[in-house]
């Protein structure tokens, strides 16, 4: 039987790699993300935790010797935010791309200038065509079982990419929260040993070549090949999902519905902000207002049939993205939707709100307006607002 | 996966995968090291060197330049150029001491 405990969010989920019992932590320490690693590092020194904690220079080798150790078949961590996101950028695409199955979590933070150490969702945002799988943990517990259960969605055979678990920098890394902490057996029964079976492991007695060059005859191809995989990467994520909810209990859905019976609109959302909204909608709904919530859980690969079915009955969906297409057309998720239903026989109605930017609070209060504001009609005609002093 | 037939047979083998269908490509193109071997990879060229047997004194200053590696000293003491290799870069041509190597249009 697992147990209670207080932990910090970035314990949290430095406690999933551990019970995950991964092989390597390559790491290099960034606010908000440091405790994650902090943690790992400490757990190995003190002999909990049989792994090899490599101290490296920067986040660019922080991944590139994740990747090293992920050919030879060891069961890799590693963790990471805002610029150090971007300072990895070049080897997320190799990661995913020679298909090893890292994981690593995100603490979310706003990319500089200005410098901000805050969160918003820029940094992932900014590297979200790296052919990752990329999923959104809300909470302590979410991030625990979410990387947990990354693990053994990334080694699957008919998976083998890497996983990023995104969270808040300080809105959830720094919080304690009370989280059930299951206990070795069940996690073993979930999860067992890492055994790679793939035949791409590195092996002196058996060489091969990884990342070899891709003329312009093959390239698309292979790159075509790296989006189906990723395609189809979504019926594992719910298939690994559905055995966690058989072991543990806890069930997780790619897009997860809060109030939605009888709804006419709902805001959709990644990450923390799904509890502020709950709450909105809790005090909407005293008012008498058909709202709901639809927290996304699962942004790459975007679960467009799943999106589509949650969001049937809606007349109207408010989109929340915590990040700016600088120069294009509002939010990442809010183009992904709008996209989604252009052209389909859905009448509904797709506005957008950029807020929470730079680790900008988004209040109980904040989501009530936008819903009234929504319904009021008072979105531009481009759809999309900016929550921001002189235009909110 | 190890190779057990001849190099031709290899070569073709491996120059039909890499035009494959994308569902037939190996994953990541992640295959056995050394391929080159079976896979030539002369065929963006578009001069050739020509060597003028007439003018060349064995000196093997171009063998020394040769970045690629294609060539080779011959049994009778000259040398030739291994053109599946060979990029044509023309280094040899422009190193030659007694501009012996002319570089020809394919």
């Amino acid at each position: 039987m697992g147990k209670i405990i207080a932990v910090e969010d970035a314990h949290a989920a430095a406690l999933a790699a551990k019970m995950a019992n991964v092989d390597v932590v390559a790491a290099y320490p960034i606010t908000p993300q440091t405790h994650i690693v902090e943690e790992l590092s400490r757990m190995v020194a003190e002999g909990e935790l049989d792994a090899e904690y490599i101290n490296v220079e920067s986040e660019h080798s922080a991944l590139s010797a994740c990747i090293g150790a992920s050919a030879v078949g060891a069961r890799c961590f590693t963790a990471t935010a805002g610029q150090g996101l971007a300072l990895m950028h070049e080897i997320l695409f190799i990661a995913a791309g020679n298909r090893f199955p890292i994981v690593m979590a995100i603490a979310n933070r706003c990319l500089s200038p200005n410098i901000n150490i805050w969160g918003d969702q820029s940094d992932i945002m900014s590297s979200r065509d790296c052919g990752w799988i990329q999923i959104f943990a809300e909470n302590a517990q979410e991030i625990f079982d979410l990387i947990l259960a990354a693990f053994k969605i990334a080694e699957d055979e008919r998976v083998m990419l890497p996983v990023a678990v995104n969270f808040d920098g300080f809105y959830a890394t720094h919080v304690v929260e009370r989280m059930e902490l299951p206990s070795e057996e069940e996690v073993r029964r979930f999860l067992p040993p890492h055994r790679r079976q793939t035949g791409y492991l590195l092996n002196p007695d058996k060489p091969l070549t990884f990342g070899a060059i891709g003329f312009p005859s093959i390239q698309f191809e292979l790159r075509r090949q790296w989006e189906e995989a990723l395609c189809r990467s979504k019926q594992v994520i719910k298939e690994v999902w559905r055995e966690f909810e058989e072991v543990f209990g806890r069930r997780y859905e790619v897009v997860e519905g809060y109030r939605m019976e009888d709804a006419e609109a709902a805001f959709i959302l990644m990450g923390g902000s799904a509890g502020t909204c709950r709450t909105a909608v809790d005090r909407l709904r005293e008012k008498g207002c058909k709202v709901g919530m639809l927290k996304l859980r699962l942004f790459r690969p975007f679960p467009r049939e799943e999106i589509l079915e949650a969001t049937g009955g809606l007349k109207t969906l408010i989109v929340v993205d915590k990040h700016i297409c600088l120069g294009g057309l509002g939010g990442p998720l809010f183009n992904d939707l709008r996209s989604l239903y252009y052209g389909s026989k859905s009448s509904i109605d797709v506005v957008g709100f950029i807020a929470g930017i730079g680790g900008r609070d988004i209040r109980v209060e904040d989501f009530e307006r936008m819903f009234e504001r929504t319904i009021r009609g008072e979105i531009p005609p481009e759809k999309y607002v900016f929550l921001v002093r002189g235009e909110a | 996966m190890k190779w057990l037939g001849s190099e031709a047979e290899r070569r073709r083998e491996l120059e039909a995968l890499l035009k494959a269908d994308w569902k037939e490509l190996p994953r990541a193109l992640i295959v056995e090291p050394a391929t080159s071997k079976y896979y030539y990879t002369g065929d963006w060229r578009t001069f050739k060197p020509v060597r003028d047997k007439g003018k060349c004194i064995g000196c093997l200053l171009c063998w020394v330049y040769c970045p690629e590696g294609c060539i080779y000293i011959t049994e009778d003491g000259g040398v030739d150029v291994d053109l599946n290799y060979c990029k044509g870069c023309g280094i040899c041509a422009r190193e030659c001491p007694l501009q012996a190597i002319a570089m020809v249009e394919e």
